[in-house]
């Protein structure tokens, strides 16, 4: 009586799972779908669901669109490699700083860095333009990454410094009896151990680098420089001419594929980096 | 030759502890200036950028408050005058009022079903993991491009939602284009979005909740749901207050769904403080303005943070 009742159970649990998951997918298996349709059906009205052959028509004109393709990706790319580059040289040396040293003012120091997690970027977006303006850095590609660095910053020196603090001191006690200075001591011998801390950080900064909206809005004027998400934005709002759906979800598929990606590949770590950034 | 020290260090740790920490004692002031020294040079780095990019326009942003702004040309101070226009605002406490509103409906609406996702794939079954990955899939997708996903999914010519909704009479015009619908249209996609964040946290949470309280309970005879109510809800409450203050701060800073999926309408009806915030310093250039709105902004949000101090701090206690 009790085991087919589990069973029982156990079916209804997946089948249920499996519905909502199908829900889950479908606006984004949609969107993919229909970015490999001939454009006439993508733009049809009413939507057609079979589509009568597969072409890569969309992703070739997507090519061509505005500056090109080729020239967004690599917008958002170059950001988002400075990002990460950025963060995990600057954040793994303020980690290890926290993490090693004394020195006066650390405590103070340390909350400071943690009091700007608690200020958003928005809403100190207009004297950041200005900023940005004075130094130069306004529609620049670099400026944008600056500020992305800077308000990835509280949460990764945090998640550092606890990965830094989670390996036993007698490490670098050995190695420095080794005879390794303390640049040496981080770099052959904490950062293989703390490696788990820096990915995390590192698939962080790159999603919130190529995710990022607001800021590339206001950051970027040039078309030349528009990252992914403001480029496609000014597709849909047809900027050049009536909107091409079957483009833009050429163009949502790219956006969206090297997020999908990495979280797939590296899901343990963003895991991992959420519940010791959420909930420590 | 070489193993003998490393040995004798193995062997004897008590005597050469001690002697380690004997070293900075010899020359004490000189050497903790040197590793005081050593301890700056590697924060300086990341707080010279947090203080170009964070510290300088936070001081700048109080400054600009209490001035006569415009993008171009020369600013002049003028005290309060900002304050006052800005409590005359009726734009500005509409926006703020909305973005409220938006706050309190789009938290449950996310909770509500997370709990019920955690419950559902909080188990060791095979392929549990699959659907969690799925569930989590729409989070790592940048709330911009999901926005322009579900514009296209809403539009009333090509769009597939649009033409299943109108189908079933839940819907009779293009759903972007009524403040209610609308508005319902946004929360619907941010609880697609967001919700397998939600879960996780907690899924976390009530993993962490030992298994020998539910077998207690069970051999007690309690039922499942009086399992939910006792054990999972009460054990679960500082993973709900962080994560429910954590999602009132997002919701309060809501910009790119509306800027995108309504773009503030209809008639103005969608418009968030950012969103407002946004409009007044670069559609209107008067940045003095937007830094008043921001500052009263900030102060609602630290209020909110301090609540989250709170909460931690009674959960360390």
């Amino acid at each position: 009586m009790n085991l087919p009742r589990q069973s029982v159970w156990r079916v209804l649990r997946s089948v249920v799972c499996s519905i909502i998951a199908l829900l889950f997918l479908a606006p984004i298996c949609w969107s993919l779908l229909t970015s490999f349709k001939v454009p006439a059906e993508a733009n049809a009205a009413p939507p057609q669901l079979v589509p009568s052959r597969l072409s890569g028509e969309n992703y070739g004109a997507l090519l061509v669109y505005g500056e090109g393709m080729p020239r967004y990706f690599g917008n958002s790319l170059i950001v988002a490699t400075l990002t990460v580059i950025g963060i995990v040289l600057l954040s793994t040396l303020a980690g290890y700083g926290f993490s090693r040293f004394k020195f006066p003012l650390k405590g103070v120091l340390f909350l400071a860095l943690l009091v700007t997690l608690m200020v958003p970027f928005q809403s100190i977006l207009t004297p950041l333009f200005l900023v940005l303006r004075t130094l130069n850095l306004q529609n620049s590609l670099l400026g944008l990454a600056l500020v992305n660095i800077t308000f990835q910053m509280p949460f990764s020196v945090f998640m550092l410094r606890n990965s830094f603090d989670g390996i036993p001191r007698e490490l670098d006690d050995a190695a420095s009896i080794d005879g390794c200075n303390s640049l040496q001591i981080l770099w052959r011998v904490l950062l293989p151990v703390a490696l788990p801390g820096v990915v995390s950080v590192a698939l962080f900064a790159f999603l919130a680098s190529w995710n990022e909206f607001l800021a590339a809005l206001i950051f970027l004027t040039d078309s030349e420089k528009f990252t992914l998400p403001v480029m496609l934005l000014n597709a849909q709002s047809g900027y050049l001419g009536s909107v091409d759906w079957g483009l833009m979800q050429a163009g949502i598929t790219i956006t969206v594929l090297p997020c999908a990606i990495l979280f797939l590949l590296l899901q343990r770590y963003y895991v991992s980096g959420l519940v010791s950034g959420a909930v420590k | 030759m070489s193993p003998r020290p490393a040995q004798s260090n193995t062997s004897d740790p008590e005597v050469s502890r001690p002697s380690h920490a004997a070293v900075p004692q010899g020359s004490k002031g000189k050497r903790m200036r040197r590793r005081d020294l050593v301890g700056y040079f590697y924060i300086a780095p990341a707080f010279l950028v947090v203080g170009v990019f964070f510290i300088c326009p936070l001081g700048l942003l109080i400054w600009m408050a209490f001035n006569n702004w415009p993008l171009l040309g020369s600013p002049h101070f003028q005290g309060v005058t900002n304050f006052i226009s800005l409590f005359q605002d009726t734009t500005f406490w509409d926006s703020f009022w909305f973005t409220t509103k938006y706050a309190l409906v789009v938290t449950p609406a996310i909770f509500i079903p997370a709990y019920g996702l955690a419950l559902l794939v909080n188990s060791r079954a095979r392929g549990t993991g699959i659907f969690r990955t799925i569930y989590f899939l729409p989070v790592v997708i940048g709330l911009g491009t999901a926005s322009l996903l579900w514009v296209w999914l809403l539009n009333d010519q090509v769009g597939i939602l649009h033409q299943v909704l109108v189908r079933w009479g839940l819907l009779h015009e293009p759903a972007l284009a009524n403040a209610n619908t609308a508005f319902v249209a946004v929360i619907v996609m941010v609880v697609w979005k967001t919700v397998g964040f939600t879960m996780v946290l907690l899924l976390v949470g009530m993993q962490a909740i030992p298994d020998h309280l539910y077998e207690a309970a069970r051999i007690d005879g309690a039922s499942w749901f009086n399992q939910q109510l006792r054990i999972t809800l009460p054990l679960l409450r500082t993973t709900f207050a962080l994560a429910l203050i954590m999602s009132m701060v997002g919701s309060f800073l809501a910009f790119d769904q509306f800027y995108i999926m309504t773009g503030g309408g209809p008639h103005n009806s969608t418009i968030t403080v950012v969103y407002w915030i946004y409009r007044a310093s670069f559609t209107y250039f008067k940045l003095g303005y937007g830094a008043a709105m921001s500052l009263v902004l900030m102060t609602a949000l630290t209020l909110l943070s301090a609540c989250q101090l709170l909460v931690l701090r009674q959960r360390t206690d």
